[in-house]
């Protein structure tokens, strides 16, 4: 069995992630090829065949010519999987892949079973096992869900080139936003999320993080209804956390805001449904409505 | 110019969701249903641009599902919509992302659609991948997951989400599929006058026979709640006594109260 990993190069360098890719390869027991779009100067430590674009010409996203380079590569290596990870790159590029090829593709997958690829469902809620049915099949693998493996060794480089039109354009980045707040230094962290209810409750949740001399947190739809700044915003589009204590008030667990969180060293979790996926990655949950909860515990800290 | 707006009708996410006869997929029968948060962005920036561009711009709803659907349908033609397709299919929920695709291709490939917007992905299914399979099968330009949108003489502009709070500016010539993210802007609530204007526009109804020719390229062989992480506390009762456990717990196994 074969696995072409497409990995990610940013800014000169393989972004550590791309690594969770040889992990998944490894507990899939594949050989390995890679796809980069890199640099022949700075080639990554791996000892298979590295299928590489060069960055200067190709470094920008460009989905049109990405496809061209995964497709060319898939022609000389005839791989089973070509592995993506669920990132903004590959979750763009993978059903264009997939498409292009007209085989299955199973979306961020977090393990594997005996039954096939185990993928989430339900915003995290449940799982489901999903089998391909085509002779090859696109994987993209949720970041965090594989671990990264280090490999050793000198690349075999074999350089591809093609041509697209531009009927796509990349223009150029937006940096993100200042931080204000940086959540990376807080001992203690209190989130709020969408079970807050409404803006006017969202000091009801700072007064707690207060009373432990933390930050406030926010989570995603918080931020997106304007209810706190973007600043606060804990997950994959925000700040990725390691509290001594880290508080999730009406927080149902997205997979985004738990990629963010899920390293804190304590995890409370206060939420009226015991299933939200929260429950998942917390040391206690506490099932209970976050505003009569909250401020008792926070009378009960003053 | 012809628009497209693709919407799906999901459970409410808070259902607690029971594995249906067959094991591979929820069961549908006590669930509340409400329009796939993502499409409800993508709805908004359809209506905009059509109002933007005024006389001569039609935007149609589509949507794939059983009779059920037609409410979420009824949503988006009540926030501005022209018209609607319903692709009957009682059992769409069995179908892969590349059969729903298909689905939608087959119905806009001689439409002469403009710009297809759906949302990033569903909150039930989840695969992200719709959206972009139906622009590679009709040869449109696609970009996913925008928090940015602006079109102008046949070139979209939008803004793409990137890890960390970065974001990627990109222009496409149309025809183009954009995937709509949360943030995008802010969906309006439909009004009763508009509500009321709705009940007067065309859901042509097609059923699925007629336009699904793909098998599937995938088989879900099991739908199930995730494993517990051992060790995980759950506290439930009368709130003054949780507030006592939780503090026992915390000067137990944290720092942060000494």
């Amino acid at each position: 069995m074969k696995a072409l990993l497409i990995g990610e190069f940013r800014e000169g360098k393989l972004l550590d992630t791309s690594y969770e890719l040889l992990g998944f390869a490894d507990q899939l027991g594949a050989e390995t090829a890679m796809l980069l779009v890199g640099s022949d100067s700075q080639l990554p430590p791996y000892g298979g065949t590295l299928y590489l674009a060069d960055a200067s010409r190709y470094g920008e996203y460009n989905p049109d010519l990405h496809k061209l380079l995964v497709l060319e590569a898939v022609q000389k290596e005839n791989p089973d999987y070509v592995v993506f990870l669920h990132s903004s790159y590959g979750w763009d590029l993978a059903p264009r892949v997939a498409a292009s090829l007209k085989v299955a593709q199973v979306s961020e997958v977090i393990g594997l079973s005996d039954r096939g690829f185990e993928v989430g469902c339900c915003n995290a809620k449940m799982r489901r096992t999903v089998k391909p049915t085509s002779p090859k099949a696109v994987l993209t693998i949720q970041s965090g869900a594989f671990m990264g493996l280090q490999p050793g060794g000198t690349p075999q480089v074999q350089k591809l080139a093609t041509a697209a039109d531009d009927n796509v354009t990349f223009v150029g980045y937006e940096p993100a936003e200042a931080k204000e707040v940086d959540l990376t230094r807080a001992d203690v962290i209190v989130t709020a999320g969408r079970g807050v209810g409404k803006k006017e409750n969202v000091p009801v949740i700072a007064a707690l993080a207060k009373a432990l001399g933390g930050e406030l947190g926010a989570s995603r739809p918080v931020v997106d209804a304007g209810w706190v700044e973007h600043s606060h915003q804990v997950g994959t589009t925000g700040q990725t956390v390691n509290p001594k204590l880290y508080i999730a008030c009406g927080v149902s667990g997205a997979i985004q805001h738990l990629a963010g969180m899920k390293k804190s060293d304590f995890i409370v979790a206060i939420n009226k449904d015991k299933d939200a996926p929260i429950g998942e990655v917390a040391d206690v949950l506490v099932v209970a409505d976050v505003l009569q909860f909250v401020p008792a515990l926070t009378s009960k800290l003053q | 110019m012809k628009l497209l707006v693709c919407i799906k009708q999901v459970p409410d996410m808070e259902s607690r969701f029971k594995p249906d006869a067959g094991g591979v997929w929820y069961d549908g029968g006590d669930l509340a249903w409400r329009m796939n948060e993502y499409d409800e962005y993508a709805v908004e920036q359809a209506v905009q641009l059509r109002e933007k561009l005024g006389e001569g711009t039609e935007l149609t709803v589509l949507s794939i599902g059983p009779d059920r659907v037609v409410e979420a349908v009824k949503k988006a033609l009540a926030m501005g919509c022209d018209n609607a397709v319903h692709i009957q299919d009682p059992t769409a929920s069995s179908k892969d992302p590349w059969q729903i695709a298909s689905i939608i291709s087959s119905y806009a490939k001689d439409k002469n659609f403009g710009i297809i917007f759906t949302g990033m992905q569903s909150q039930d299914r989840g695969s992200a991948q719709v959206g972009v399979t139906v622009a590679e099968q009709l040869g449109f330009t696609c970009t996913t997951t925008i928090v940015g949108f602006d079109y102008d003489n046949g070139t979209i502009t939008a803004k793409r989400e990137l890890e960390g709070g970065i974001k990627g500016i990109v222009k496409l010539k149309t025809p183009a599929l954009v995937t709509c993210q949360m943030g995008l802007n802010v969906p309006r609530y439909p009004t009763l006058p508009n509500i009321m204007k709705a009940k007067k526009k065309e859901i042509k109804t097609i059923p699925v026979a007629d336009l699904l020719k793909e098998e599937p390229l995938t088989a879900t062989t099991s739908f199930h709640p995730p494993a517990k992480k051992g060790g995980g506390v759950v506290l439930e009762g009368e709130v003054g006594v949780l507030v006592d456990q939780l503090l026992g717990i915390l000067k137990d196994k944290t720092t942060v109260l000494r």
